[in-house]
């Protein structure tokens, strides 16, 4: 523990895209650390103590709903796990670039997932239809854990935020994206073959756009293997394209 | 730009899992059905749930002679029979469909692997072999209260897994979802609800939604416990709120209340019962297991209610590990290995790593017992209608259906979003269809402008009144401090005096940020009226019954009392009357006579009727507390008699 306690000085963006009058700039605002202190618990004090117009998300505070992804210090991540404790005593906020600005840290995720579930049909096709009277169709637990692996995304947009393609072409499914077709190719419920998987792959905005910095993998609060995800999609897509090109 | 009047045919208050499974049956109906959501759905508060999700699929043999009957005497003990066993039948009966059918969707559950399986069972290592014939079915775990493994779970992140498999059926069938929106008003002519008026909180605007039929989804009212509670921000009861605002639709046992036990301290955040169902201890400051001495049958799985107050008890004796944020005692799951931890448990493993720096596999975690649940709620019949108003339906936390009574199960509350989801929706379904919507834009353009005059009331106050955030706190404490696991009239009276000068503190506050738009403070203000009002129902609720039962326990009467108060509380409160009025309803049919739980104190007072008296008054009852008619008469899902061949 340190003998002082840190004043901490906080540099935060702030627009409202909303108010005609309203400039991009950043406001400082200073800080005493606690112990324990996350951002989420800083941003309120804030909103609460300085300036009551702050926009943020935050939701379950616990890392699970994936609401209150943004810029620290130049890189993305949920603010509610961040401890200030491991960060410098200037910490810099800003939105999450590749999404629209609803206002000050605040950003539109929602839209752009919803996009993304509708773009992959991020659910499990060809299915007969629900029989209430039947037993469950058996699958072992080593494929259903590794379903659960990557399904455990939380849409919170950090890897979309630090891809270089995203910030190119927000279209670029990126990692969350493909990691949701790849969460659906190995589901063994799921009907759809690797040649229908394939023109969503491999269409622009799919997983060649990738331009393999893999900042995707090192930013994720999850720690999704995203990595293996490109990998695995890429071993598929290609399989694919030779297999057809040999008939 | 946002139409001022939108219509619909089901307009569903709320994005979480019991809303949108709601939708799903409206719309696959062939019906349209708009949501509403404070926040992007899968960022509902249903995806913190965790370790499972109660259904007696009986895959494992832990799990062998689970039933429906089993599952129903579990739950009807575990609310100390505080909830309609109807209803906690049809629950039962309903939650293996409701599991099955989330596979469908494409949840991952965790499986059963046939062959040794290695487990932790009250404090022993213990090998059993899993049937080889049930290999890769839908595997179970322990929860609290519970006569048998039934918990059927994805690691600990089982509410994020069935969010997301039923958000994507929301996509598939094309329902609009409109975020970033809440209902602040409820339109209605007196006897039928018509819709509501809503405000987006990206512009500020407000707009009126017509619809055949209003669900209610909005989850729990934990944040009037501030920040004691392991509920998301967004859990501020508005659609609690809103249905009281009408002085029409009564709220149900509000003043149940759950602490669940093992809550992350300092922060408030959620470690799952999943944690002691695979074998967790709990530990006092001299590392001693007291929940063994104290509950030799159930240990540590004890309900939530139970093992919360010999939590409290243990750290009022001076056995809680002191900290700077009070004392706190300590969860131990190192035993339990990482391979497990980081497999079946792991956002445990995640949540202890990022918020209080430790491995659980090598350290203790701190907890304590914290705000949980809402089993109180908009009380509504077995279909879901709600009291009073025709059209308006409430389904999920923000419902009191009743079947968690007193006191809910853990992995319950998961499973009570999906099946009434599935069986509100169907009634919803029928209720519109055939039903011509009336569009009465009068009383829609009144009820829209009443609520554009509000936030313009907040923005126009001026002058040194006290801020929003500062009244917030003091509700806070005033909620954790007065009326928490231990309660006392004495305590639940100063509870009453302090939120009535809460509430004409928050008529005097003055907002700091004027803007109408885009403004977090004033969507705040707009609720914290409602939250006040919540509270205040939970403390004179608390205040007025004077007995215990379940998570309502009253240290100056802490005996169950089946003779004076088998029922459940009902309360009204119009915006603009003075104070609420009570009134209390039968329960509901009683097949399960009141009894002993299995856990906990075995004192109580006696029922003075027979139950064939009280059963007789049941309908005229409730009808007269403005039930309205069910589609199947009332105990025709009642299996009378049925738990007589269980052994639970």
């Amino acid at each position: 523990m340190s003998e002082t306690t840190r004043q901490l000085r906080f540099e935060i963006f702030r627009y409202n895209p909303e108010d005609a009058d309203s400039e991009p700039h950043t406001d400082v605002f200073e800080l005493e650390e606690t112990p324990f202190m996350t951002l989420y618990i800083a941003l309120n004090q804030i909103r609460e103590k300085f300036d009551p117009g702050l926009q943020f998300d935050f939701a379950c505070r616990s890392a699970i709903c994936g609401s209150c992804a943004m810029m620290v210090n130049g890189r993305p991540a949920l603010a509610c796990r961040t401890l200030t404790s491991d960060l410098p005593d200037k910490i810099c906020l800003y939105p999450l670039p590749v999404f629209k600005l609803i206002g000050d840290l605040s950003v539109d995720t929602g839209t752009w997932f919803r996009a993304m579930v509708e773009r992959t049909e991020a659910w499990i096709h060809e299915r007969l239809p629900f029989d209430p009277d039947a037993t469950e169709e058996r699958m072992s637990d080593d494929i259903a854990a590794a379903i659960y692996e990557n399904d455990r995304c939380i849409e919170c947009g950090c890897c979309v935020a630090a891809c270089g393609a995203a910030n190119i072409d927000s279209a670029f499914l990126a990692g969350a994206g493909l990691n949701r077709i790849a969460r659906f190719q190995m589901d063994p419920r799921d009907q759809r073959t690797d040649a229908d998987w394939f023109e969503v792959l491999a269409s622009e905005q799919g997983v060649f756009a990738c331009i393999g910095m893999m900042a995707c993998e090192d930013v994720c609060p999850k720690e999704l293997p995203l990595l293996d995800v490109y990998g695995y999609l890429r071993r598929k897509s290609l399989a694919t394209a030779l297999s057809s090109r040999e008939k | 730009m946002t139409s001022k009047l939108v219509t619909t045919d089901v307009l569903v208050i709320g994005g979480g899992l019991a809303g949108e499974r709601c939708a799903i049956e409206a719309a696959t109906a062939g019906h349209e059905a708009l949501i509403l959501s404070l926040v992007p759905p899968r960022r509902s508060h249903s995806c913190a749930a965790q370790g499972g999700m109660q259904a007696s699929l009986a895959n494992c043999v832990k799990a062998e002679g689970d039933s429906p009957t089993v599952h129903f005497l579990d739950t009807v003990r575990g609310s100390d029979w505080g909830a309609d066993q109807e209803v906690a039948n049809i629950f039962a009966e309903e939650a293996p469909v409701a599991v099955r059918e989330l596979a469908h969707y494409g949840v991952p559950w965790s499986r059963v692997r046939g062959g040794k399986n290695h487990y932790f069972i009250k404090g022993e290592e213990v090998d059993i072999d899993e049937p080889l014939e049930n290999d890769g079915l839908i595997g179970q775990r322990d929860f609290g209260g519970t006569a048998k493994w039934r918990a059927c779970y994805a690691a600990a992140g089982t509410g994020h897994a069935a969010l997301y498999a039923v958000d994507s059926e929301v996509v598939r069938l094309g329902i609009e979802v409109r975020d970033r929106v809440e209902a602040v008003a409820l339109i209605h002519d007196g006897s039928r609800c018509l819709g509501a008026v809503a405000r987006c909180l990206r512009t500020g605007a407000h707009f009126a939604v017509m619809a055949k039929a209003t669900v209610i989804a909005t989850g729990g009212y934990g944040r009037i416990y501030g920040q004691y509670t392991t509920n998301a921000t967004i859990n501020e009861g508005t659609g609690a709120s809103i249905a009281l605002d009408t002085g029409i639709v009564p709220l149900g046992n509000m003043e149940a209340v759950q602490f669940h036990p093992t809550a992350l301290s300092p922060s408030g955040i959620l470690v799952t019962e999943g944690c002691r169902g695979d074998g967790g201890y709990l530990l006092d400051k001299n590392l001693e297991r007291f929940m063994v001495e104290r509950e030799p049958q159930k240990q540590e799985l004890a309900s939530r209610d139970v093992v919360s107050r010999h939590m409290a008890e243990v750290m009022r004796g001076g056995d809680g590990v002191e900290s700077p944020y009070g004392p706190h005692l300590w969860l131990d799951i190192r035993h339990l290995g990482e391979e497990h931890l980081r497999t079946k448990l792991l956002e445990v493993w995640d949540i202890c790593r990022d918020f209080v720096g430790r491995n659980p596999a090598e350290e203790l975690i701190p907890v304590r017992p914290t705000q949980h649940y809402s089993m109180g709620g908009v009380r509504v019949n077995k279909d879901g209608q709600a009291y009073g108003l025709g059209g308006l339906f409430a389904v999920g936390e923000a419902a009191c259906w009743d079947m968690h009574g007193f006191n809910r199960l853990g992995g319950n509350s998961l499973a009570e979003t999906l099946v009434s989801g599935r069986i509100v929706g169907r009634r919803v379904a029928e209720y519109v269809s055939g039903y011509e919507l009336r569009a009465d834009t009068g009383i829609a353009l009144d009820a829209l402008k009443a609520a554009e005059q509000r936030a313009a009331a907040w923005l126009a106050r001026s002058g040194n009144g006290p801020s929003v955030y500062e009244i917030r706190d003091a509700m806070g404490e005033t909620m954790m401090h007065k009326v928490g696991i231990f309660r006392t009239g004495e305590e639940l009276t100063e509870a009453v005096a302090e939120l009535g000068q809460l509430l004409d503190d928050c008529d005097n506050a003055v907002l700091r940020s004027k803007d109408p738009g885009l403004n977090p403070e004033l969507a705040f203000a707009m609720r914290l009226r409602g939250m006040l009002r919540l509270a205040m129902t939970v403390a004179k609720g608390a205040l007025a019954r004077t007995e215990s039962r379940g998570a309502h326990f009253r240290t100056d009467f802490p005996v169950r009392n089946d003779s004076d108060w088998l029922n459940r509380t009902l309360v009204r409160w119009g915006m603009d009357e003075g104070m609420p009025t009570f009134s209390y309803e039968s329960t509901g049919l009683i097949d399960l006579p009141p009894g002993h739980r299995g856990y906990g104190s075995d004192e109580r007072i006696e029922m003075t009727t027979t139950l064939d008296d009280y059963n007789k008054n049941v309908l005229a009852d409730q009808i007269r507390h403005g039930r309205l008619d069910s589609d199947e008469e009332m105990g025709s899902r009642l299996r009378r008699g049925a738990w007589k061949t269980a052994t639970g």
